[in-house]
């Protein structure tokens, strides 16, 4: 059966966030552009400090300003603008249609709050309810996340529960006002394996349950293929492939995503060492001119150090940033420039 | 919680005991002795005995001891030397003034403190947190005799504000106070700044912007009680601090407190005086520390009572 997502929520247009800091300016998200539908789960991965965190905390109007700072383009939330929005009107949104759960579930509950306190404040906040019906709210919650004795453990510490109870909270507080949009930034990175698989599976169902349409942030290209509808695969600020996870596991388009998908380890195969990608990536103050990939790319030609190509519709579903699927790949660079592609 | 206090409580007592035991053991290898002090000049030798045979002197010190704590803990502190009057009622005259002046203090240290720590953080590098940094960098300085002395200099002689010296009135209260609390208050200051400039960086405060709830919330509700742990270590240390600046203080200020009481104790040889002078500051400074424990317990539910 095939899902169908229509109605648009989030459209994110050639976003940048820079960091202005004394080494000089970070591109740290450089132009990315995606949508996302209602009830949708969109993947972003990437490598560490390829820009999808800051990606999602400048959804939501986060950025630890200075020295970051969003120096263009558009956040589209049921179509109007956030970046336009007073701090105010963000604090309405932040936690009520749009809300995040963080890589960290060991540190992102404050210590001196019990469970229950901290997703009640959340819903009285949001919900104008009184401190008795919150706090039930939040117990109905954690019962929801599937945490045994719920009225018990809402009032103890974020000390006296496992890790993967603290992440069962963190989502109770983020789906409790119930969110249109829920940021999840690495939700099981800091997890046991076992315990991973349970936290994505509950984000999956209560999804299927609450029609929340989800980001999910990872590096894991397992989870993506569970999980997720779509993906964005970043590189140093950019999207470089945008397409179906299901397209993205059996036909990769740009060498990196290859990469990536060839650094797997493989039941199938009979392997003594892991493909890797050679090289780094490079440093956010000096990023190449070209594309950011081609200093590291098989394939790369001239061309490639000169400049980076739009993202190109390949078909319904697949945009791809990269020569190779241009008309000009063929020809001499030299003619590009005549041509005069940015 | 309970029991945690109670067992707290339970723990001061060998605490007490071993303080009246170096208080005492202290009184007697003091030079002096308070017989011939007593005696006065020119007392003959059997004179001096005989005192020394009344007051007990010339008993073992391990039966002084006993027969001293056993008194004690009948409310019993023996009397003074000097005029006979019992050591307990004396102490109980000056004993309020002393806690009034520590009390001023520490709401200085405590209030002024925090509330320049928080300004500074919030406003890190501005005008006002470098002031504010300066300000306290001199009043962990400056010691607090000279102080005092300073701000009875500007603010009585001459600008005639404040009353020079004595006890009784909120005015009378406002410089020694200062005098007190400001060494302290500048501590409290450092440690709130650095502890709430931790704090703030801290994911849990992402978690509450991401909940939508106003700054002022932010860094009130969520960072103040975290940053306040550390805070209350150095206001409980401070209380120790405090108890010796009142001997000070009320020197400078000449005010009849407890400290005052045991410094003149102290010249005049009055062993009875001087012992129960510091074993009842010393309770004082125990239930403090005692309280301290209990605050910290409140705002950090991580420390394991056991």
């Amino acid at each position: 059966m095939k899902k169908q997502f229509d109605e648009t929520i989030l459209e994110v247009k050639n976003l940048q966030t820079y960091f202005y800091t004394d080494e000089g300016i970070s591109k740290a998200v450089n132009g990315i552009s995606f949508k996302l539908k209602k009830g949708e789960t969109l993947g972003i991965v990437g490598e560490s400090g390829s820009g999808k965190s800051i990606t999602s905390l400048s959804l939501l109007g986060l950025i630890p300003s200075p020295p970051g700072k969003i120096t263009g383009g558009s956040i589209l939330f049921k179509g109007e603008d956030l970046l336009a929005k007073t701090e105010k009107q963000m604090r309405s949104i932040r936690g009520n249609e749009i809300s995040m759960i963080f890589q960290e579930p060991m540190t992102s509950l404050n210590p001196v709050y019990s469970a229950g306190e901290q997703i009640a404040e959340a819903i009285r906040l949001h919900q104008k309810l009184g401190k008795k019906e919150a706090w039930e709210k939040a117990v109905e919650m954690l019962r929801l996340v599937g945490i045994p004795s719920p009225e018990k453990r809402a009032k103890q510490e974020p000390h006296e529960l496992s890790g993967g109870m603290r992440q069962r909270v963190m989502i109770a507080m983020a789906l409790a006002c119930h969110p249109e949009v829920l940021i999840a930034d690495e939700p099981t990175t800091a997890l046991d394996v076992t315990i991973q698989a349970q936290i994505l599976e509950l984000i999956k169902s209560l999804q299927k349950d609450l029609g929340t349409a989800v980001i999910l942030i990872t590096h894991d290209l397992g989870v993506v293929y569970e999980t997720c509808d779509r993906v964005a695969v970043m590189y140093a600020g950019r999207i470089v492939e945008y397409t179906s996870a299901k397209e993205l596991y059996n036909n990769p388009k740009h060498p990196y995503t290859i990469g990536l998908l060839n650094s797997l380890p493989r039941l199938d195969m009979d392997q003594d060492e892991l493909t890797t990608i050679p090289g780094t990536v490079p440093s956010p103050f000096n990023m190449p001119k070209g594309c950011s990939f081609a200093p590291r790319c098989a394939h790369a030609k001239p061309m490639c150090h000169e400049s980076v190509p739009d993202l190109l519709t390949l078909d319904k579903n697949t945009e791809v940033s990269c020569w190779m699927y241009t008309s000009q790949w063929e020809t001499d660079h030299t003619i590009i420039e005549k041509v005069g592609i940015e | 919680m309970f029991l945690f206090i109670v067992r707290r409580i339970i723990q001061t007592i060998p605490v007490l005991l071993g303080v009246s035991l170096v208080v005492f053991l202290i009184m007697q290898m003091v030079p002096g002795d308070p017989a011939t002090l007593l005696a006065g000049e020119g007392a003959t030798k059997q004179t001096i005995e005989m005192i020394r045979h009344q007051l007990g002197l010339d008993r073992p010190v391990i039966i002084q001891y006993f027969d001293y704590v056993v008194h004690v803990l009948q409310g019993d502190f023996g009397e003074s030397l000097r005029n006979n009057r019992p050591v307990l009622d004396e102490i109980m005259i000056r004993l309020p003034i002393t806690i009034e002046l520590a009390l001023a203090s520490i709401f200085i240290t405590v209030v002024l403190g925090m509330l320049a720590g928080i300004i500074s953080a919030t406003k890190q590098y501005s005008a006002a947190d470098i002031t504010i940094m300066i300000v306290a960098l001199l009043g962990i300085s400056l010691p607090s005799f000279w102080f005092g002395l300073m701000l009875i200099y500007f603010f009585s002689v001459n600008l005639h504000i404040f009353p020079v010296a004595g006890w009784g009135t909120f005015k009378h209260m406002v410089l020694p106070a200062l005098t007190l609390g400001a060494g302290g208050a500048a501590i409290v200051a450092r440690m709130t700044r650095s502890s709430m400039l931790e704090v703030v960086r801290q994911d849990y405060m992402r978690t509450a912007r991401a909940k939508g709830l106003k700054e002022h919330v932010i860094i009130y509700k969520h960072g103040l009680k975290n940053a306040l742990i550390p805070v209350i270590t150095v206001v409980g240390l401070q209380f120790g601090a405090l108890l010796g600046g009142t001997v000070l203080t009320e020197s400078v200020f000449a005010i009849n407190g407890l400290g005052r009481l045991i410094v003149d104790a102290i010249r005049t040889r009055d062993l009875p005086m001087v012992q129960g002078g510091v074993l009842i500051a010393s309770v004082i400074f125990v239930f403090m520390n005692l309280a301290v424990d209990i605050l910290y317990r409140y705002f950090n539910k991580r420390v394991d009572l056991n």
